[in-house]
């Protein structure tokens, strides 16, 4: 580190404005982010959390999870970065709900929320609920959830695939090692054995032609679409209610990507679980989802079945999502790309966060973030077109 | 498999070979040699010529300095050397290997016993700083491990003398023995516990020198598995932070552990020189030092020789424990 190093200022880059922090500004970020960190992390650790606590009621009692109004923040050096920032939609039970956006817009974190895997301690949920229903009608508050009773709906009744199948096993055990550990776990009662038979037989469900040879491999010796699929074994072994797959099939090869879909679509009828598929490929949601949620900056902006967000998108940033996606029908194949940048996300605007980039904007998109409207009973989009001032100079615009 | 070994072996022959020219060359070249620091003090006194001098210098071999005069000095070493003979020390009177086969047991009974106290403390305080990261405890540890780098060795030991040996009078200064206490020969118990006291200070001053850079690798490694993709599946299993840590993200941190500490096994026969002087440990590290300084030649040749194959030795051990832990690794 050269002299002039210590001189220079941490930097955040936006779109539109690049601010250096002055020493004085990072030390009170620091000092803020401790004294918050602190006490979140004081609420999280306690012991003998009394059930009550953490008891809820399902708004609608055949959903599996809620999210409601769910804030993620992360307390990081150069200020606090609002990865998801007011997020609600439901997971209904036995259905695949599409979560799309942009990469960096928050479905990761969003889904890493339910888990409790957020990275702790600069990771925390600031506000909002996230309620899981088990398979006995119990509800939980994830987010009041105790450590050690969330240890119990991990990987059992919540299991998560992940994007890299290539990074996403341990290398230095055995599949089969691997795969009996979570059997073992949840599983009451089982033994070496059941748990070995169990792994083989989910190894078969997935379609995967040697379950013996791959049970004793390591991980290095399997291909990325062999590895993806013991995941997804992985994944099933506990029979859970809800599965979250974080862009299962990005990583892969394009024909490995069909294949793995499909199973995906197999494994969930077949244990009538949920699913919630994380992906910026529409292609994907078009083929799986029967909902599909839009996100963009750690929002949503659109959501609603798969019919009306294909069929009928409202927000601009969903039609243009539409028009990037290259179809066979269109001559022209070119990618289409919306134009500019996802704000910084440390100094969120207070107006629409897509205002810059959206080529309908008005005067009101620069004032107020836009309301959630509703359009059916699944369907609401947040844009200032369709209700209120922003209606009106839209129809003057008309006449 | 058995090919890569050899081929490293024949590698580090030649380097052995090389090293050893280069330190013979060297220590020939030392401004006083060990006749000129052996007759010194009779020179001056008027005791020798300078003819007894010269005599003396052609009996060691010392005489010719010229550059043809070395190579052929050091051909006729090599030729020794290779027949296993490492030539007789001018200063300690014996066969080379046999000073060395002595001297290294105490040396080795130091570093072994003060290695096994870095490992202990030192693993499981790393996996503990690296869990609470950014916690006071990570914040003690770091410190405690930059200082243990930093501070030269010669310094703890005389900050840990004054304190312990001379202000609290608690542990002996230096030697191995009590010079002042009489032993009956048989009271073997007694002795050896005396020697044991002696050692306290010594391995302290090793361990705490040792024991940073062993806590900070531990950490170092411990936080980058710790951030990787499947310690995050693994806690998505829903495994306990204990074995989260303990038993997927650990067994993963052995892998450069074990490959670098493994590595270290054979350097602990070598001494440690400047520790072992200040307590005047009679260890190996001592002996050659002493040698070094009265230009003993064959001593250093045979010290440094040995030096170099305990660290070939040291690679190759290293080498084969990759290859046992991680199961990735296949050698070619
Ligand atoms: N551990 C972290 N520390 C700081 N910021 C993070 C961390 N993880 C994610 N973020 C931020 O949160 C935002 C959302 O990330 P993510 O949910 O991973 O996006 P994606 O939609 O591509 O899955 C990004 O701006 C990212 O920089
Ligand atoms: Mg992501």
């Amino acid at each position: 580190m050269g002299l002039i190093d210590i001189f220079k200022r941490k930097k955040i880059e936006g779109v539109d404005d690049t601010m250096y922090l002055t020493l004085r500004e990072e030390r009170r970020i620091s000092k803020e982010n401790n004294k918050i960190i602190r006490k979140f992390e004081r609420e999280k650790n306690r012991k003998n959390v009394p059930e009550e606590e953490y008891l809820t009621q399902m708004r609608d009692p055949s959903n599996v999870v809620e999210f409601e109004d769910l804030h993620t923040y992360f307390f990081t050096d150069v200020g606090t970065v609002k990865s998801v920032n007011g997020v609600s939609f439901d997971i209904p039970q036995g259905k695949i709900v599409g979560v799309v956006g942009e990469s960096g817009c928050g479905k990761s974190v969003t889904s890493l929320s339910l888990m409790q895997l957020v990275q702790a301690p600069q990771g925390q949920i600031v506000k909002g609920s996230i309620r899981y229903q088990d398979s006995n009608g119990k509800c939980y508050e994830i987010t009041k959830m105790p450590k050690d009773k969330m240890l119990k709906i991990r990987g059992k009744d919540i299991a998560m695939i992940f994007q890299e199948p290539m990074t996403s096993l341990n290398p230095v055990f055995k599949i089969g090692e691997q795969m009996d550990e979570v059997v073992l776990l949840h599983v009451e009662g089982s033994t070496p054995e059941s748990a070995k038979a169990r792994s083989i037989e989910m190894l078969k469900l997935v379609g995967i032609a040697m379950p013996e040879k791959v049970y004793n491999s390591y991980p290095h010796e399997l291909s990325g679409g062999m590895r993806q699929r013991v995941m997804i074994a992985m994944a099933l072994s506990c029979d859970p209610r809800l599965i979250i797959a974080d862009e299962p099939t990005t990583a892969l090869d394009v024909t490995i990507q069909a294949q793995i879909l499909e199973l995906l679509r197999d494994v969930k009828n077949r244990i009538n679980g949920s699913i919630m598929l994380i992906t910026h490929d529409l292609g994907v949601i078009a083929e799986m989802a029967d909902y599909v949620v839009v996100m963009y900056a750690g929002r949503i902006i659109e959501k609603g079945t798969v019919r009306e967000i294909f069929h009928d998108p409202k927000h601009p940033y969903t039609i243009g999502l539409m028009r990037s996606k290259p179809t066979g029908e269109t001559r022209d194949n070119r990618l289409y790309s919306i134009k500019g940048q996802v704000p910084n996300p440390i100094n969120m605007p207070d107006h629409c966060y897509f205002y810059n980039r959206c080529d309908k904007a008005m005067n009101v998109c620069s004032r107020d973030y836009p309301d959630m409207v509703d359009f059916s009973s699944t369907h609401c989009a947040a844009c200032h077109l369709y209700y209120g001032e922003g209606l009106q100079e839209q129809n003057k615009g008309k006449e | 498999m058995w090919k890569y070994f050899l081929r490293r072996i024949a590698l580090s022959l030649l380097i052995l070979l090389g090293v050893s020219a280069l330190i013979y060359l060297l220590s020939m070249l030392m401004p006083a040699d060990y006749i000129d620091n052996q007759t010194y003090a009779a020179l001056q006194s008027g005791a020798m010529t300078k003819e007894d001098v010269q005599r003396l210098k052609e009996l060691y071999g010392l005489a010719d300095k010229s550059f043809k005069g070395i190579v052929k000095s050091y051909l006729s070493w090599l030729k020794s050397t290779m027949s296993g003979d490492l030539g007789f020390s001018f200063l300690y009177g014996k066969p080379v290997t046999k000073v060395l086969s002595e001297y290294i047991w105490i040396s080795f009974l130091i570093a072994f016993i003060s290695y096994i106290l870095q490992i202990i403390i030192g693993i499981p305080m790393g996996i503990k700083a690296s869990v609470n990261q950014y916690s006071a405890y990570d914040y003690i540890v770091s410190v405690f491990a930059m200082m243990g780098t930093a501070l030269p060795s010669f310094f703890l030991s005389a900050l840990l003398m004054n304190v312990f040996a001379i202000k609290l009078g608690i542990l002996p200064l230096q030697g191995l023995t009590t010079a002042t206490k009489l032993f009956p020969p048989d009271a073997h118990f007694q002795i050896l516990l005396d020697k044991a006291w002696h050692l306290v200070l010594p391995i302290s001053v090793l361990t705490l020198l040792g024991v940073g850079g062993t806590m900070k690798f531990t950490r170092t490694n411990m936080l980058e598995v710790l951030n990787s993709d499947y310690i995050r599946t693994a806690r998505a299993k829903g495994l306990s932070e204990h074995e989260v840590t303990y038993k997927h993200a650990f067994r993963n941190t052995m892998i450069p552990l074990v490959t670098s500490l493994s590595g270290m096994l054979p350097g602990l026969f070598g001494g440690a020189m400047i520790t072992e002087t200040v307590f005047a440990i009679p260890g190996i590290g001592y002996m050659a030092l002493r040698a070094t300084q009265q230009g003993d030649i064959p001593f250093i040749m045979g010290y440094n020789m040995f030096l170099s194959i305990l660290t070939v030795l040291g690679m190759l051990i290293s080498d084969i424990m990759y290859m046992v832990v991680d199961p990735r690794v296949k050698l070619s």
